[in-house]
C-alpha cells in the first residue's frame, strides 16, 4: 500500500531523513517510533505529499507522491502534530468543508458526517465552536477531519500527544480498529502506545531507520536479558558477591540509597530465567533486608539506547 | 469548481461570523460617510457663492456646476485613498493565518489545487469589498433625491473600483502568502500598494520611455477615465492582467514549498 525507496530529505545541509526504505502492507497499522527530531514528521509529510523528497521516492496505494499528488491526496487522511482545525467553525461545519474539499460526493455527505462524528465520539459536540472544545475533543476533530472522506491510508503524527490517560486509551481502541479497512501509519514517542495499537514498528533516529518488525520480535531481538531493581540494607561488599553468586544474574550494578546502610542494585539477568524467588530467599538467610524487589520493564529509552549504541558498534 | 466553492463559502463566512467584516465595515461606512458629508457641504457653499455672483453678474458667462464632477468624482478620489489603507487588512490573514495555525497542512494535503485554493479565497475578499463598496451607492441614491446626477459615470466609476479592489486584494494575496505573519502581511501590502500609487510620481523626472511605463503602472491614471465615464479597454486590460499576475506569482509562492527539494 505503501512504498518507501531510499527517500532522503534535507533542510539545505541538514539531513532530517537519510535512505529510508521500508514498506507498509494493506490493512496494516504501522507505528513510527523515534524521539522528538528524529525525521518522523518529516516523512509523513513527504508521504501526504505537503513536502517533496530530496532524493527517492514514495508512492501510496501505487501513485508516486510527486508526479500524482492529486491521486495521492484523494486516498490519504492525515492529522498533522498540531491539528489543522478551525477555531471559528463549529465541528459539524467544519467537517463538512473537510468532506467537500476531500472530495466526497454530495449524495453521502450526511452519511459520512455522522458516520465520522459517531466513530470519533463527538456526535454530542456537533454545533460546538471548535475553540470552545477541549484539547482532547479538538484531538478528536483532527482525527474526524482525516477520517472523513473514508481514505484508504491514515497518517497519523503523534495521535494521542497531549491527552489524558483516558482519553489516550479511547483513541488507541479508535485506531486499532481502524486498522481493520484502512492502512495506518501512526507516529508516536511512547513504546506501550506501539506494542498496544500497532503490528509493525519503524525505529527511526536521527533520519535514520534503525529497526524494523513486529512488536514482538523487535522486544525479542532487543532484550538479551531482564532487569530487576533491588533496594538491600546491608553491607555492599557482603551483598554484592551475593547477589553475583546466584545462578542466571549476569550483571550486578549498585548505587547508594536514601538511607544509610541501604543499596539500590540493577540486577541484569538472563532472559527468561525467574531469579527473583532465589535471590530474595538469599538475601533474607544472609541476614539482610529487602525492602523493594521489582522487574524493570523495557523502555522506549532503553530500546532506543541500544538500537543507537549497536548502530554505533556496527 | 466544487472545491472553488467550498473554500469560497468558508473564507466568507469567517469574515462574517468574526467581527472582521462589520468593524471594516463600520468604520470604512464611518469615514466615506463623513467626507461624502463634507464634500456636499463644500458644494452647497460652491452653489451659494454662483448664485450670488449670477444675480450680480447675470447668468451668461457663467459655468455649470456639474454635480458629477465636484461631488461624486471628489468622493471617489478620496475613497480609493481609504481602500489602500483598508485591504490589507481583509488580505492579510488569508494565508498567513493558516499558515500560523497549521490549517495549510491540510489544503496543501487535500486534492485541492493551489489555484483553486487561491480563487476561492481571492474571490471572497473580493466578494466582502464589492459588498462594502456596494453600500456607499447610498450617498449616490441620497444626490438622486436632491439632484440629478449622471448615472452613467457613476457605474463606470464603481465598475473601476471592482477592477481597482480586485488589483488591491491580488497584492494582499500575494503578501499574504509571503509570510506567517499577518503584521509582516499587512504592512508588505502597504508598501507595495503605496509604491504603486505613487509610482508616477517619479515619471516627471525620468526618461521619456521611462516615463511612460512607470505612468502606465500607476494604480490610479487608470482609475480617472473610469470616473469620468470613460470605461477603456486599456485600462480594463491593465486591472486584469495586473490580477492576473499577481494571482500568478501568489501561486508560485504557494508551490514553491513543492518543488524546493
Amino acid at each position: 500500500m505503501i512504498e518507501v525507496n531510499s527517500l532522503s530529505k534535507y533542510y539545505g545541509e541538514v539531513a532530517a531523513v537519510e535512505n529510508a526504505t521500508f514498506r507498509v502492507e494493506e490493512g496494516t497499522v504501522l507505528g513510527f517510533l523515534g524521539p522528538n527530531g528524529a525525521g518522523k514528521t518529516t516523512t509523513m509529510r513527504i508521504l501526504t505529499c505537503y513536502l517533496p523528497p530530496s532524493e527517492g521516492s514514495a508512492s501510496v496505494a501505487g501513485f508516486d507522491v510527486v508526479e500524482e499528488s492529486m491521486e495521492v491526496r484523494k486516498r490519504i487522511g492525515y492529522l498533522p502534530e498540531q491539528p489543522p482545525l478551525y477555531g471559528d467553525m463549529t465541528v459539524l461545519s467544519y467537517l463538512r468543508f473537510v468532506a467537500k474539499i476531500k472530495g466526497v460526493p454530495g449524495g453521502q455527505l450526511n452519511g459520512r458526517l455522522d458516520e465520522t462524528l459517531e466513530k470519533t465520539g463527538i456526535a454530542h459536540h456537533r454545533h460546538t465552536v471548535i475553540s470552545h472544545l477541549s484539547k482532547g475533543y479538538k484531538q478528536r476533530v483532527g482525527l474526524a477531519q482525516a477520517l472523513v472522506h473514508n481514505p484508504e491510508v491514515l497518517i497519523l503524527d503523534e495521535p494521542t500527544v497531549g491527552l489524558d490517560p483516558k482519553q489516550i486509551i479511547e483513541i488507541r481502541e479508535l485506531i486499532k480498529g481502524l486498522g481493520n479497512d484502512h492502512t495506518v501509519i501512526l507516529s508516536t514517542h511512547i513504546l506501550p502506545e506501539v506494542s498496544m495499537t500497532c503490528e509493525k514498528i519503524v525505529v527511526i533516529n536521527e533520519g535514520r531507520i534503525v529497526g524494523e518488525g513486529t512488536p514482538e520480535s523487535l522486544m525479542a531481538e532487543l532484550k538479551e536479558g531482564e532487569s530487576l531493581r533491588a533496594h538491600i540494607s546491608g553491607p555492599s561488599e557482603q551483598v554484592q558477591p551475593l547477589l553475583q553468586g546466584i545462578d542466571g544474574v549476569v550483571e550486578v550494578i549498585g548505587e547508594s540509597g536514601e538511607e544509610e546502610e541501604e543499596m539500590i542494585y540493577t540486577v541484569t539477568t538472563v532472559a527468561d530465567q525467574e531469579v527473583r524467588d532465589e535471590l530474595a530467599r538469599k538475601v533474607i538467610d544472609g541476614g539482610f533486608g529487602l525492602r523493594e524487589l521489582r522487574p524493570l520493564d523495557m523502555t522506549l529509552e532503553d530500546i532506543y539506547l541500544r538500537l543507537t549504541t549497536e548502530e554505533v558498534s556496527a | 469548481m466544487r472545491n472553488l466553492f467550498a473554500i469560497y463559502s468558508k473564507e466568507l463566512r469567517s469574515y462574517f461570523v468574526s467581527p472582521v467584516a462589520y468593524v471594516i465595515a463600520g468604520v470604512f461606512l464611518f469615514l466615506s460617510g463623513y467626507l461624502f458629508r463634507n464634500i456636499l457641504m463644500q458644494f452647497n457653499w460652491w452653489c451659494l457663492q454662483f448664485a450670488q455672483r449670477s444675480q450680480m453678474m447675470g447668468a451668461q458667462g457663467m459655468p455649470n456646476l456639474n454635480l458629477n464632477e465636484m461631488v461624486i468624482s471628489q468622493f471617489f478620489g478620496v475613497m480609493d485613498f481609504i481602500w489602500l489603507l483598508v485591504v490589507p487588512m481583509l488580505t492579510m490573514r488569508l494565508f498567513a493565518e493558516e499558515k500560523k495555525n497549521g490549517t495549510i497542512e491540510l489544503l496543501m494535503t487535500s486534492p485541492v489545487s493551489t489555484a483553486q485554493m487561491l480563487l476561492g479565497k481571492f474571490l471572497a475578499c473580493l466578494s466582502l469589498y464589492s459588498i462594502i463598496v456596494a453600500l456607499t451607492l447610498v450617498y449616490c441614491f441620497i444626490l438622486e433625491a436632491y439632484g440629478s446626477p449622471d448615472w452613467g459615470p457613476i457605474f463606470s466609476a464603481y465598475l473601476g473600483y471592482l477592477l481597482l479592489g480586485g488589483a488591491f486584494i491580488a497584492v494582499g494575496v500575494l503578501a499574504s502568502a509571503l509570510t506567517e505573519n499577518q503584521i509582516v502581511a499587512v504592512l508588505l501590502s502597504f508598501g507595495m500598494l503605496l509604491m504603486l500609487w505613487l509610482i508616477d510620481w517619479s515619471a516627471s523626472f525620468a526618461g521619456p520611455t521611462a516615463a511612460k511605463i512607470l505612468q502606465y503602472l500607476s494604480f490610479i491614471q487608470h482609475l480617472q477615465d473610469f470616473q469620468r465615464g470613460v470605461i477603456d479597454t486599456k485600462d480594463v486590460i491593465f486591472y486584469l492582467s495586473f490580477i492576473f499576475f499577481s494571482l500568478f506569482l501568489t501561486t508560485r509562492v504557494l508551490e514553491s514549498r513543492r518543488w524546493r527539494r
